[in-house]
C-alpha cells in the first residue's frame, strides 16, 4: 500500500499540473495584457477575453487555402500537443513527476524546436509572401534561441550534475540559500530569451500586424477556426510554459518536494498563482518601458541572450558556484 | 548458415567478395538497365542486408577472430580481422548500403553517363573497398582497401565525365583523398616504431615515445580528417557530392565518410593504445570549428546536394567532438565519461549514415522528376511526389535533432558527455571545454534551420515554375529504399537503449568501461549510473500521442468538423504569384547578414533603369582564396622551377644519369 500511495499523488500531482497548464495559460496571458494596458494608461480588456476568443475560433467554420497540404491541418495539433506534454514535464507545481523520467531539460527544448520547426514548416506550406517572412524570421530568432535557453539549462545542470529540471529544482530549494553568481547571469539570459520566444515586445509585438515587423502573427495569417484557436492557446501554453521553466530555475521556492501529500500539493496552488501574478506584471512593465527592435536587430539581442548564457557558463567553471 | 556460425569473418569476406563478383557480372550485359541495374543492384541489397545481419550478431557475441588470405606480394599477405569495433561499422556499412542499392536499382536510367554494367562494377567495388577497410588488420591491406575505395568513387563521381566541372570536382576528390592517403601512410610508418612489422598486431605492441606517438596521432587525424571534410580539408566534399549520382552521394556521404571516423578510432584507441589527453583537443577544437563552419555555409546554400553537403561537414564536426571529447576523458582516467563521449561518436556516425542517405536519396528523386537542383526553381512538391516528401521529412526532422527521431539521441548523448567537462582534472581545460557544448547547441539549432529552409522551400509552398506540375513521384524500388532509411531513423531514436546496448560492446572493449548495464527499464535510457539522467523516447511519444489524439477527438465531438476550402488569403492581398515566395536566397539572407565574415560574397544589384533587373549573389567560401589558391600558385611554381632540368636533348639526361652515378659512387666511398 504505502508503495502505490505515493504513485497515486504522483500520476495527480502529473495531471493536475497538465490540467492546470491548459487552464491557466489564457488567464495567465489575460493578465499580461491586462497590465500592459493599465500600463499604457488604457482601458484594459477583460482577463478572460483569451477564453472567449478560443471559444469563438472553435466555434467557428475552418477555411483552408485550396493548396494546402496535409501538413498545414496536422501542424496545430502537433505544436498544441508537444506544448501540452511540455507543461508536464515542467515541474510547476510538484518536482515528483512521471513522465519526468522520459523526458529531460534537453528534450524540453528539443520539444520547443519540434514545434518551432512545424509552426515555420506550416507558415511555408501555403507558399505565401508574409508566410514564408515569418518562417524565415521565426528560424532566426530560434537559431539563437533554442542554443541559448540550452546553456541556460546547462548551467542549472552542472550545479546540479543532472538535466532532469524537478531534480535541478529540488536541488536549488534544498540547497542552504546561496548565491549562484552564475544564475545571475543566466537569468537575463533567460529573460531576453523568453521575450524573443514567445513574441514579445523587443523583438516581436503580439499586437499588431504589420508586415514589416511581425514575426509570430505572419506565420498564423493563413490559420482559422479551430487550427487558429489550437495555435492560439498552444502559444499562451508556450508563454505559460516558459514562465514556468523561469521558476524552476530561479524562483523553485515553493514547489512541493519531496513525498508530496495532498497539503503540499495544495499548498503549491498559491505559490504559483502569485509567483505568475508577479511575473506577468514584470513581464508587461518589461514591454512598456522597451521600444520594438528593428526585425534586422533582433539577431544582435538573442546574440547577447547567448552570450550572457555562455558567460554564466564561464562564471560557473571559474567560480564553481 | 553453419559459417555464420563458425566464421563470422569467412562469412563477411565471402559476402565482399560477392559484391566484387556481383559487380563483375555488371560487364556481362553492360548496356542493360534492367539486368545491370534493376537485377544485379537489388541483389546487392540483399547482400548488404545479410552483412548488416551477420555484423550484429557478431557485435551482439562480440568475436574476434583473424584470418591470414595467401594474397598479396610475396611475404605481405592480408591479414583481416573481425572484432566489435569493425562489426559496429560493417553493420552500418551493411544495413544503410541495402537502403541505398534498392534505392538505385530503381534510380539508375539509360542515357546517363557511364553505362549502367560499369556504374554496377564501379558500385559494387566501392562497397567491397569500404568493407575491407574495416576489417583489415594490416597497414598494407588497408591502404589497398583505402586507395581502391578513393579510386572507385572517383569513378562513379566522375559519371557524367562530359561536363567540365564534374571532372574538375573528380580532380579535387582524387587530389584531397590522396593528401590524405599519404598522411595515413607516413602515420603507419611511424607507428611501426622499428619493429619494420607493418601489421596491426605489431603496432599494438611498439612502444612509442610519446612525441612519436603524438606525431603518428596528428598524421593519423589529418589523414583521416582529410577524408571526413575536417576544415580545412572539408573543400572537396561541397563539389564531389553534387557532382555525383545522388546514390553515390548517398554512399559518401552516410557511409564513406564514417570510414575515417572508424580509422581514427582504431589508430587512436586501438593501435596508439592509450592516447594523451591533450591529444584530443585537437579532433574537439577541429570539430567545433568543422561542425559550426559548415551549418553556417549549409544555411546560405541554393543547390540542394550543397547544402546536404555542407551539412554532412558538420555532422562530420559534431562526430569529431565526440571523439575529441572522448579522448580527454580517456586521457584523464574518466573512463565511464570516455565510454559515453565514444558511444555518442558512434551513435551519431549510425544516425547520419541513414538521415543523410535518405535525404541524398531524396534529392535524387526530385532531381530524377524535375531536372533542378536549385531551391529556387522547386517548390509545392508535397503535392507532386508525397512519398518522397513524407519520407524526407522524416529524415529532415531527424537531422534538424527533434526527439523523437534518431538525431536527437546522440546530440543528447553529446551533451550529457559535455557536463561531464568540468571534472577533468586539468584547470583551463576544464572550464574552457563546456564552452564547446555552446557551439554544439549552436550548430544543432543552425542544423534546424537548414532543414527547415530545405524542405520548406523544395516540398512546401507553390511551385517556383510551371514545369514543376510535371513531377511525378518515385517509383517502387525507390519508395522500398528510401522507406528502409526512414524506418532506420525512426528505430534508431525509439530503441535508444537497445542501440546503445550494441554499442557498448564497442565502447566497453576500447575505453574498458560498460555503459549499459542494471538499466532496468527496456525502454528508458540512462547511460550514466551515477546521475539521475534520463530520456524515453517511447513513453514521450506516446504521451505526445495520447494528446494529439485527445485533442482531435475532443475537438471534433464538442465542436464540429466543418472545412471549407478557398484561395489562400494573404492579407486579402488577392494576387499571389509564385514567386513572391522566400526564395532560398531569401531564406538564408538572416544568416548571411549575421555570419557575413564567413563568406566571400559577390554581389550584382541591379540599377533602376534595368529594363530586366537581375539579381545575382555568388557566395564562396574564403578557405579556398586564402590557403587553396596560394598553395595551388606555389606547386605550380616548383613545378615551373623542376621543368628546368626537362631538356627533351638525350644528352642531356644521359649527363644527368653520369652525374648521379658519380655521386652516389662518392656517397658510398665517403661513408
Amino acid at each position: 500500500m504505502s508503495a502505490a500511495a505515493p504513485q497515486v499523488t504522483e500520476l495527480v500531482t502529473q495531471l493536475l499540473e497538465v490540467v492546470a497548464a491548459l487552464a491557466a495559460a489564457p488567464l495567465f496571458l489575460g493578465w499580461v495584457n491586462q497590465c500592459r494596458a493599465w500600463l499604457s494608461n488604457r482601458r484594459a480588456p477583460s482577463i478572460w477575453l483569451p477564453y472567449r476568443n478560443i471559444r469563438k475560433l472553435f466555434a467557428k467554420d475552418a477555411v483552408l487555402a485550396e493548396n494546402a497540404s496535409p501538413l498545414f491541418r496536422l501542424a496545430p495539433y502537433l505544436v498544441f500537443s508537444t506544448m501540452v506534454v511540455a507543461a508536464g514535464i515542467i515541474p510547476s507545481m510538484g518536482t515528483h513527476l512521471p513522465l519526468v523520467v522520459a523526458a529531460d531539460a534537453i528534450a524540453l527544448v528539443g520539444l520547443f524546436a519540434t514545434a518551432r520547426v512545424f509552426l515555420s514548416l506550416a507558415a511555408m506550406d501555403v507558399g505565401t509572401a508574409f508566410g514564408t517572412l515569418g518562417a524565415r524570421r521565426e528560424m532566426m530568432v530560434g537559431f539563437l534561441a533554442e542554443p541559448a535557453l540550452l546553456m541556460v539549462i546547462f548551467v542549472a545542470s552542472m550545479i546540479s550534475s543532472t538535466t532532469a529540471l524537478p531534480a535541478i529544482s529540488e536541488h536549488l530549494v534544498t540547497q542552504s540559500l546561496g548565491l549562484y553568481p552564475s544564475l545571475a547571469f543566466t537569468a537575463v539570459a533567460f529573460t531576453l530569451v523568453l521575450l524573443a520566444e514567445n513574441a514579445r515586445i523587443p523583438v516581436d509585438n503580439p499586437a499588431t500586424h504589420l508586415e514589416l515587423t511581425m514575426i509570430h502573427e505572419a506565420m498564423l495569417l493563413e490559420y482559422s477556426a479551430r487550427h487558429l484557436a489550437l495555435m492560439e492557446w498552444a502559444s499562451a501554453l508556450r508563454l505559460f510554459n516558459y514562465a514556468c521553466i523561469g521558476f524552476a530555475l530561479f524562483v523553485p521556492w515553493g514547489v512541493a518536494t519531496g513525498a508530496i501529500g495532498p497539503l503540499g500539493l495544495a499548498l503549491s496552488i498559491p505559490v504559483l498563482g502569485l509567483k505568475l501574478g508577479v511575473a506577468g506584471a514584470g513581464l508587461a512593465t518589461i514591454e512598456t518601458v522597451s521600444a520594438k527592435l528593428r526585425v534586422m536587430r533582433a539577431p544582435e539581442f538573442l546574440a547577447t541572450a547567448f552570450l550572457f548564457a555562455v558567460l554564466g557558463l564561464l562564471v560557473h567553471v571559474l567560480l564553481k558556484a | 548458415m553453419a559459417i555464420f556460425v563458425s566464421s563470422p569473418l569467412s562469412a563477411c569476406i565471402a559476402l565482399l567478395a560477392g559484391w566484387v563478383l556481383l559487380g563483375a557480372c555488371g560487364l556481362l550485359r553492360p548496356r542493360s538497365i534492367r539486368f545491370a541495374g534493376r537485377a544485379l543492384f537489388t541483389v546487392g541489397a540483399l547482400i548488404g542486408a545479410a552483412l548488416g545481419a551477420l555484423s550484429a550478431w557478431s557485435l551482439w557475441t562480440g568475436v574476434t577472430e583473424q584470418i591470414v588470405l595467401p594474397f598479396g606480394l610475396p611475404d605481405l599477405p592480408f591479414h583481416l580481422r573481425l572484432d566489435t569495433l569493425a562489426s559496429g561499422f560493417l553493420l552500418l556499412l551493411g544495413t544503410t548500403s541495402a537502403g541505398i542499392s534498392l534505392y538505385s536499382a530503381g534510380y539508375f536510367r539509360q542515357g546517363e553517363g557511364a553505362a549502367p554494367g560499369l556504374l554496377c562494377l564501379q558500385y559494387h567495388l566501392f562497397l567491397a573497398s569500404m568493407g575491407f577497410v574495416l576489417i583489415a588488420d594490416d597497414a598494407y591491406s588497408f591502404m589497398v582497401a583505402w586507395e581502391s575505395m578513393a579510386i572507385s568513387s572517383y569513378f562513379l563521381v566522375t559519371t557524367q565525365h562530359r561536363l567540365e566541372e564534374i571532372r574538375r570536382a573528380g580532380f579535387l576528390y582524387l587530389l584531397i583523398a590522396h593528401v590524405g592517403a599519404i598522411s595515413i601512410l607516413l602515420a603507419f610508418g611511424v607507428m611501426q616504431g622499428g619493429s619494420w612489422q607493418f601489421t596491426f598486431e605489431a603496432m599494438r605492441s611498439a612502444h612509442l615515445s610519446p612525441a612519436w606517438a603524438a606525431i603518428a596521432f596528428l598524421l593519423a587525424l589529418a589523414g583521416f580528417g582529410a577524408k571526413a571534410g575536417l576544415v580545412p580539408l572539408h573543400i572537396w566534399l561541397p563539389e564531389a557530392h553534387p557532382a555525383a549520382p545522388s546514390p553515390v552521394s548517398a554512399l559518401m556521404s552516410g557511409v564513406m565518410l564514417k570510414t575515417a571516423v572508424y580509422g581514427i578510432i582504431r589508430v587512436t584507441f586501438d593501435l596508439l593504445g592509450a592516447p594523451v589527453w591533450w591529444w584530443g583537443l585537437v579532433p574537439l577544437a577541429a570539430g567545433l570549428a568543422t561542425a559550426f563552419y559548415g551549418a553556417v555555409f549549409a544555411a546560405v546554400q541554393t543547390d540542394m546536394k550543397r547544402l546536404l553537403a555542407y551539412s554532412s561537414i558538420e555532422n562530420m564536426g559534431l562526430v569529431f567532438t565526440g571523439l575529441g571529447l572522448a579522448i580527454v576523458f580517456f586521457g584523464t582516467g574518466m573512463h565511464l565519461a570516455a565510454a559515453l563521449a565514444l558511444a555518442a561518436t558512434l551513435y551519431h556516425s549510425l544516425n547520419h549514415a541513414f538521415m543523410k542517405s535518405l535525404l541524398f536519396l531524396g534529392t535524387g528523386s526530385v532531381l530524377h522528376a524535375t531536372g533542378e537542383r536549385n531551391l529556387g526553381r522547386l517548390g509545392g512538391l508535397i503535392h507532386r511526389m508525397p512519398w518522397v516528401a513524407w519520407l524526407s521529412l522524416v529524415g529532415a526532422l531527424a537531422i534538424a535533432g527533434l526527439p523523437p527521431l534518431n538525431g536527437f539521441v546522440s546530440e543528447w548523448l553529446l551533451l550529457q558527455s559535455f557536463l561531464f567537462a568540468d571534472q577533468i582534472p586539468h584547470a583551463f581545460v576544464s572550464m574552457l571545454i563546456p564552452m564547446g557544448a555552446a557551439l554544439v547547441a549552436l550548430a544543432a539549432a543552425l542544423a534546424g534551420y537548414v532543414m527547415v529552409k530545405f524542405f520548406g522551400v523544395i516540398f512546401l509552398g507553390q511551385p517556383r515554375e510551371s514545369a514543376l506540375s510535371r513531377a511525378h513521384d518515385c517509383g517502387r524500388l525507390e519508395r522500398l529504399g528510401l522507406t528502409w532509411l526512414a524506418l532506420g531513423c525512426v528505430a534508431l531514436g525509439l530503441a535508444p537503449v537497445q542501440v546503445l546496448a550494441a554499442l557498448n560492446r564497442v565502447t566497453a572493449t576500447l575505453t574498458g568501461a560498460s555503459l549499459a548495464h542494471q538499466t532496468a527499464h527496456w525502454w528508458l535510457l540512462a547511460p550514466v549510473p551515477t546521475r539521475e539522467v534520463s530520456y524515453g523516447p517511447l513513453v514521450f511519444l506516446t504521451a505526445s500521442a495520447l494528446v494529439v489524439a485527445l485533442t482531435v477527438t475532443i475537438v471534433r465531438l464538442v465542436y464540429h468538423r466543418r472545412v471549407r476550402h478557398g484561395p489562400a488569403w494573404d492579407c486579402g492581398f488577392g494576387r499571389l504569384t509564385a514567386r513572391m515566395q522566400d526564395t532560398a536566397e531569401g531564406f538564408g539572407q538572416p544568416i548571411r547578414n549575421l555570419f557575413q565574415s564567413f563568406f566571400r560574397i559577390e554581389r550584382e544589384l541591379p540599377t533602376p533603369f534595368d529594363r530586366a533587373p537581375r539579381y545575382r549573389i555568388a557566395i564562396t567560401d574564403r578557405i579556398w582564396r586564402s590557403l587553396y589558391e596560394p598553395l595551388g600558385g606555389i606547386v605550380q611554381r616548383l613545378a615551373d622551377a623542376a621543368a628546368v632540368l626537362q631538356q627533351g636533348r638525350i644528352a642531356a639526361y644521359l649527363l644527368y644519369s653520369f652525374v648521379t652515378l658519380v655521386v652516389l659512387l662518392a656517397l658510398a666511398l665517403v661513408l
